[in-house]
């Protein structure tokens, strides 16, 4: 029998509370547990920007310098928090300016609501002033989107929404509201979707796949982890690390899969990839048996496919059927969450310690010091190098921090020495590399973890594509950490040009401003660093703070990161110089 | 692999925009179609789409996951030559005098198969529905007498053995009564 409570609570979901559209928009986003977003405001949204107004007690709107920097803070949130970042903008070019952070976050399967406003309904179509048609331009690069043209069908489209971001491999989602929807009236009540007919956001597992992997696991003799973000996503650090101490497989990470298992795990054998570790690369065309986990095999992991890994036996843990099969054949695909499916093997398989393998990676590991980290961390030249800036972070964060990094060769270093005790941590455009994509996404990132230490390391170019978000910093005064690292040059092109274009650098070589002068310009305290005496003492200042800092360090110009698997080649044709 | 025929079936829900979705699975990887038709399926709201295209085995089945992939996607499923039965309907316009000018005619019209949908003094208008051969052929046939318009439907298809859909189509059917 139903108490009295519940009887009332029954009743009371059904009341009805009469209100605008746009009224509807912040209601429905407060009731998904949204307590920050990220905008710009504009003619055709401004009837939801009224109503922000009106709850800005219970919504914190941040205010961005550009709508793409709005839609990288919502990734940066994301990443940081595990949560749907929300981002808003007007029609027309404030919709069109989504699309490079809708991109990023649809490769990269990020989280993420976009609501744009879009001209009345009795304009569609007749090229209205900033009218553009968003959902015909974003339909390629979201999981889903949608226009409303009408107030009563706001609550249930959003519901929708979030749940689709967040749901099986998240993604980008745009919601397209016309302004009269915005201004139109309905009854609303709010119910969180909890499912859609034609949407299965988890495949289910089958146990014969469970059976079969955990018997190739048993008799593998040279296995191989490399495992990605689905990790992260489907928060399964716990059963990760649980499984490969049990299985002693060693385990390499994509790009986005670092800081799902601690860096100095025993287990932990580096990355895979263009600029990945020696080790895993080359054991990859000699292990028997392939484990990837949460990853989509890109062709910046696995080189030439040809060549990739043709010895063994491949098992794709897998929560999108799409991806089996796409680049690389499964011979056993375990779909599903892999927290569930890794926690199911786990019973399965036998201990094991592979010593003699793992041996192996440390053995190349070796080759690798001497060859390539020992002098990117120490360098006997007399220039500073972007490792030991990142070695010097390590000192002072203790690998506590999230790291922000934008995308070239300081991304690379960032990723390859950065030191990480907790998942959640690297926050990189790994997908589509978007150059400009970190100053707004640490951003994003401090706000979604404000506990944390947030440190973007950015390149002087990428740093220039939304340095306006120095802007954003100031007013709020979210306390981040900004390091730039100077070579006064795009360094990764002028790297290829260098080794794949006979030296030719065309476009390269940049011409900076004074960056100091300008973090200045917004208050940000700042210091620049042109000799290694002066390094660790700013770093420490610069960490020690709890305010915004700009920390620019002059790098050697033309420094090369090492090492390389050059476009097309073998993974095991991986370059030390 | 070789490229051979195959058609794909799309059930969907009826949502503006998902046939832009659809076709932009293909644009992105740069395949044309050799045709694509939409109409309502057998269960209310529910759209099909029938879709041709000359591919690999291996890039059909990727294309699928990928269409099957999108939200108001509800299955999707790609069929050899042999599976199904398919059709496509033709629509030749003529000038009527022909029929009294060029008497061959009358006994190509008798032996096509087709239907004579319309006539007017000035021209009539033959109907011919069948496989792609069979409306070449007649083409052929037609072609050196004039032809005023002339003009092909998409490939429409049923598969010969059960689709899966079947059942979870029942249960939405189910859900909308």
């Amino acid at each position: 029998m139903e108490t009295q409570t519940q009887t009332i609570k029954k009743k009371t979901d059904k009341v009805t509370e009469r209100m605008t559209g746009a009224e509807s928009v912040i209601r429905c986003l407060l009731a998904e547990g949204v307590d920050l977003v990220y905008g710009y405001p504009g003619g055709a949204i401004m009837p939801v920007y009224d109503e922000l107004f009106k709850y800005q007690d219970q919504l914190h709107h941040v205010l961005t310098r550009h709508e793409q920097g709005a839609t990288h803070a919502a990734q940066g949130y994301a990443r940081a928090s595990g949560k749907v970042g929300v981002a808003i903008a007007t029609s027309g070019p404030g919709a069109t300016n989504f699309v490079t952070g809708i991109a990023d976050a649809q490769i990269d399967s990020t989280p993420m609501v976009c609501i744009t406003g879009q001209v009345g309904s009795h304009l569609l179509g007749s090229d209205a002033f900033q009218e553009t048609d968003i959902i015909g331009i974003s339909t390629p690069i979201t999981k889903w989107n949608h226009q409303v043209t009408k107030a009563e069908d706001i609550p249930t489209v959003l519901a929708k929404a979030f749940y689709i971001a967040r749901s099986g491999r998240p993604g980008p989602v745009l919601i397209d509201i016309t302004k009269d929807a915005q201004f139109g009236a309905l009854d609303f009540s709010y119910s969180k979707c909890k499912g859609v007919r034609s949407y299965k956001p988890v495949p289910k597992t089958d146990p014969k796949s469970l059976e079969k992997a955990a018997e190739l696991i048993n008799k593998a003799q040279k296995p191989m982890i490399v495992f990605g973000q689905g990790v992260i996503l489907g928060e399964a650090e716990e059963e990760l690390k649980n499984f490969i101490e049990k299985s002693g497989i060693p385990s390499a990470w994509t790009i986005l899969g670092l800081s799902a298992l601690p860096t100095a795990h025993p287990l932990n054998v580096g990355m895979v990839g263009m600029h990945g570790n020696y080790g895993p690369n080359k054991l990859t065309n000699e292990c028997d048996l392939l484990l990837a986990i949460g990853m989509r095999f890109d062709d910046r992991v696995t080189g030439n496919l040809e060549t990739y890994a043709k010895q063994a036996k491949v098992i794709h843990f897998e929560i999108d059927p799409a991806e089996i099969d796409k680049n690389v054949k499964a011979d056993v695909a375990v779909m599903g969450n892999v927290k569930d499916t890794l926690s199911r093997l786990f019973s399965l398989i036998k201990p094991n310690t592979h010593e003699s393998w793992l041996k192996k990676f440390k053995d190349y590991d070796v080759i690798e010091y001497d060859k390539v980290i020992k002098e990117e961390l120490f360098p006997s030249k007399e220039g500073l190098s972007m490792g030991e800036v990142l070695r010097g972070i390590n000192q002072e964060t203790k690998g506590d921090a999230i790291i922000v990094s934008d995308v070239g060769q300081h991304q690379m270093i960032a990723c390859r020495y950065a030191k990480f005790t907790k998942s959640k941590s690297n926050v990189t455009s790994g997908g589509l590399g978007t150059m400009g994509f970190a100053l707004p996404a640490a951003i994003g990132a401090k706000m979604g973890a404000p506990e944390r230490e947030v440190v973007a390391i950015i390149g002087d170019g990428g740093y220039q594509m939304t340095i306006q978000e120095l802007g954003t910093i100031f007013q709020t005064g979210v306390p981040v950490k900004i390091v730039v690292l100077n070579n006064d040059f795009l360094g990764m092109v002028r790297q290829w040009q260098q080794l794949f274009f006979d030296k030719r650098y065309a476009s390269t070589e940049m011409v900076n401003p004074d960056f100091v002068k300008i973090a200045e310009g917004y208050h940000i305290q700042s210091t620049k660093v042109t000799e290694r005496a002066h390094l660790q003492d700013a770093i420490a200042e610069m960490i020690a703070s709890d305010k915004p800092y700009f920390l620019e360090v002059c790098v050697e110009k033309e420094n090369n990161v090492f090492p390389m698997i050059p476009t097309g080649a073998s993974v095991s044709d991986i370059r030390l110089e | 692999m070789e490229k051979e025929n195959f058609t794909i079936s799309v059930y969907t829900e009826n949502n503006i925009g998902l046939l832009n979705r659809i076709s932009a699975i293909f644009l992105k990887r740069h395949i044309n179609l050799d045709s694509m038709t939409a109409s309502q399926s057998e269960i209310k709201d529910v759209f099909r789409f029938t879709i041709a295209i000359k591919v690999t085995e291996e890039q059909v089945k990727k294309i699928v996951g990928q269409i099957e992939k999108q939200i108001e996607v509800i299955k999707a499923f790609y069929h050899k030559e042999d599976d199904i039965i398919y059709q496509e309907t033709a629509l030749f316009k003529v000038a009527s005098k022909l029929l009294f000018e060029e008497r061959q005619i009358q006994n190509v019209i008798k032996n096509s198969n087709a239907n004579i949908v319309t006539v007017t003094p000035e021209f009539f208008v033959l109907e011919k529905t069948g496989r792609r051969r069979e409306v070449d052929a007649l083409y052929r046939k037609l072609e050196p007498y004039g032809l005023m318009q002339f003009v092909r439907s998409g490939r429409i298809a049923v598969t010969k053995e059960k689709m899966h859909i079947s059942k979870l189509l029942e249960s939405f059917a189910e859900e909308t009564v």
